[in-house]
């Protein structure tokens, strides 16, 4: 562009807008996406952790077991286990969107209530099914 | 009247030309943890609070050490590209790159650790 003034950068903001726009359900739904996703990573490195004191030797099994299954263990976990099953089904909905289908406002809301609500109730299944 | 079309506009002004090789790696990526993860998660959760020789017992068979394999090994790439495409969308110069490069090394970390693991209990 000939006329664009290159002197000064222009401070954009980076995208996307979190602090700018009205909180909602599509909006809220996205970025917990994001955020499960990359959250998982605790719980995975807190699995690996305790395999590889499974995979050594008793005392360091003793160690990560009594970690994997204490109060901060059992949080860790739980919140890993909402998290994938949140980062699931949102990722099923991304698969739909690419496919081109539920885009309109109705269908999109109602599918990020199917993610929030469905995500709880995975939850809650797979707690009680390794019971 | 600028005689231009957008295409000539956008060209060489800073795409990573990697965009759609991006996509479709976490679309396939996706698909595939999709099948593996509800099985993982199940034998991952039985076997969480068992003694040792449970533990050892379990991830000794072949399906479950194999499908531990490609939840690690998928998994970690599919977090390595997510994370890289978060730090791109907030970050900038030397501490996107350096950011990135520490998602990258933290998930190949992270799946050899439990390769590791793996092969140990398993041979």
């Amino acid at each position: 562009m000939a006329d664009a003034k290159r002197a000064a950068p222009i401070e954009r903001p980076l995208s996307p807008h979190l602090q700018i726009y009205r909180w909602q359900v599509p909006m809220l739904t996205s970025i917990l996406t994001r955020i499960t996703g990359h959250a998982l990573v605790a719980g995975v490195v807190l699995a690996v952790w305790w395999l590889l004191a499974a995979a050594t030797s008793d005392a360091y099994f003793a160690t990560a077991n009594a970690v994997a299954t204490s109060w901060f263990g059992d949080l860790v976990f739980t919140g890993s286990l909402w998290a994938v099953w949140y980062h699931y089904l949102a990722g099923l909905r991304h698969l739909y969107y690419d496919a081109g289908r539920g885009l309109d406002i109705p269908t999109a809301e109602k599918l990020g209530w199917a993610c929030i609500i469905g995500s709880v109730v995975l939850t809650v299944i797979t707690i009680l099914l390794v019971q | 009247m600028r005689y231009i079309t957008p295409r000539k506009r956008a060209e060489g002004r800073g795409a990573a030309h990697s965009g759609t090789e991006h996509h479709w790696s976490m679309t396939v990526s996706a698909v595939g943890l999709a099948f593996l993860v509800p099985v993982w998660l199940y034998i991952l959760g039985s076997t969480l609070g068992q003694p040792r020789e449970v533990v050892l017992e379990t991830f000794a068979r072949p399906f479950p050490a194999i499908l531990t394999a490609l939840v690690l090994v998928v998994g970690m790439r599919h977090f390595a590209m997510g994370a890289t495409g978060m730090i791109e969308d907030y970050a900038r110069g030397t501490s996107r790159k350096m950011l990135i490069i520490f998602a990258i090394s933290l998930s190949w970390v992270v799946a050899a650790t439990g390769l590791f693991a793996l092969a140990r209990i398993a041979l």
